[in-house]
């Protein structure tokens, strides 16, 4: 079971949970992402290539479902004007066991953050609104995946 | 051929898609950029820093040095901030 949405409607983790409850599995995981006030931002606000925003995300969920056995996995993006204290982006896995929910959660949060055409933009109190810059930090997370996969773990 | 841009560099350029002909000089993401630059000032200061680019050919990630032979899409965006 997979599910991809990318909607400029709130999102919640539950939303994200609720169709991996009942899939017979014994472990939910799910990392959820909430648009935080760093100094002095008041929104953000997502953009994204239709078309090839939701090819990027079917292909971070197809390589987790290949790697571990999952039951499911569900990536809801909201995209459009989002408020601090919002969330921006949920993850779940189903899975039987605990190790490959958490991994595969893991993994996809990472890849998305570095595979998925999405762009965002910080409003401030002041009025002002920045491009965020793509983080080295990130692609390394994301890198760790591949080299883990390339030695078999 | 179709021109998309995004985020930074949309708001460069000034518009969001755009319908060019393309020279025959140009083959490559790299030649498109070049050709692209001398067009206009904006080109120009939105393609000044190649390090902080990024490019898709039909909606598939590729490299600047990527041909655009058969191909009806070009997207320009920076590198990606989801999440």
């Amino acid at each position: 079971m997979k599910k991809i949405a990318i909607t400029d409607e709130p999102i919640s983790t539950a939303m994200a949970l609720a169709p991996l409850e009942n899939l017979g599995g014994g472990a939910l995981a799910s990392f959820t992402g909430i648009a935080r006030a760093d100094s002095g931002v008041v929104a953000l606000e997502l953009e994204h290539y239709p078309g090839m925003t939701e090819q990027n995300l079917h292909a971070v969920a197809d390589a987790a479902m290949t790697r571990w056995s999952l039951l499911g996995c569900v990536l809801l993006h909201r995209v459009g004007k989002i408020a601090v204290g919002e969330q921006v982006v949920v993850v779940a896995t189903a899975a039987h066991h605990r190790a490959e929910a958490l991994d595969a959660c893991a993994f996809l949060i990472d890849r998305l953050k570095t595979d998925a055409a999405f762009w965002k933009k910080e409003h401030r109190t002041d009025g002002s609104a920045l491009w965020v810059e793509a983080k080295s930090t990130d692609d390394a997370r994301a890198e760790k995946w591949r080299e883990a996969g390339a030695a078999g773990s | 051929m179709r021109f998309v841009y995004f985020a930074r560099v949309r708001e460069a350029v000034g518009i969001d898609c755009e319908e060019r002909d393309v020279p025959a000089t140009v083959h490559t993401i790299q030649d498109c950029l070049d050709w692209l630059r001398q067009c206009d000032a904006r080109y120009a200061l939105a393609f000044s820093d190649p390090v902080r680019l990024r490019y898709a050919l039909d909606q598939q990630m590729v490299t600047a040095n990527a041909p655009l032979a058969g191909c009806s899409e070009l997207a320009i965006f920076p590198p990606v901030t989801g999440g």
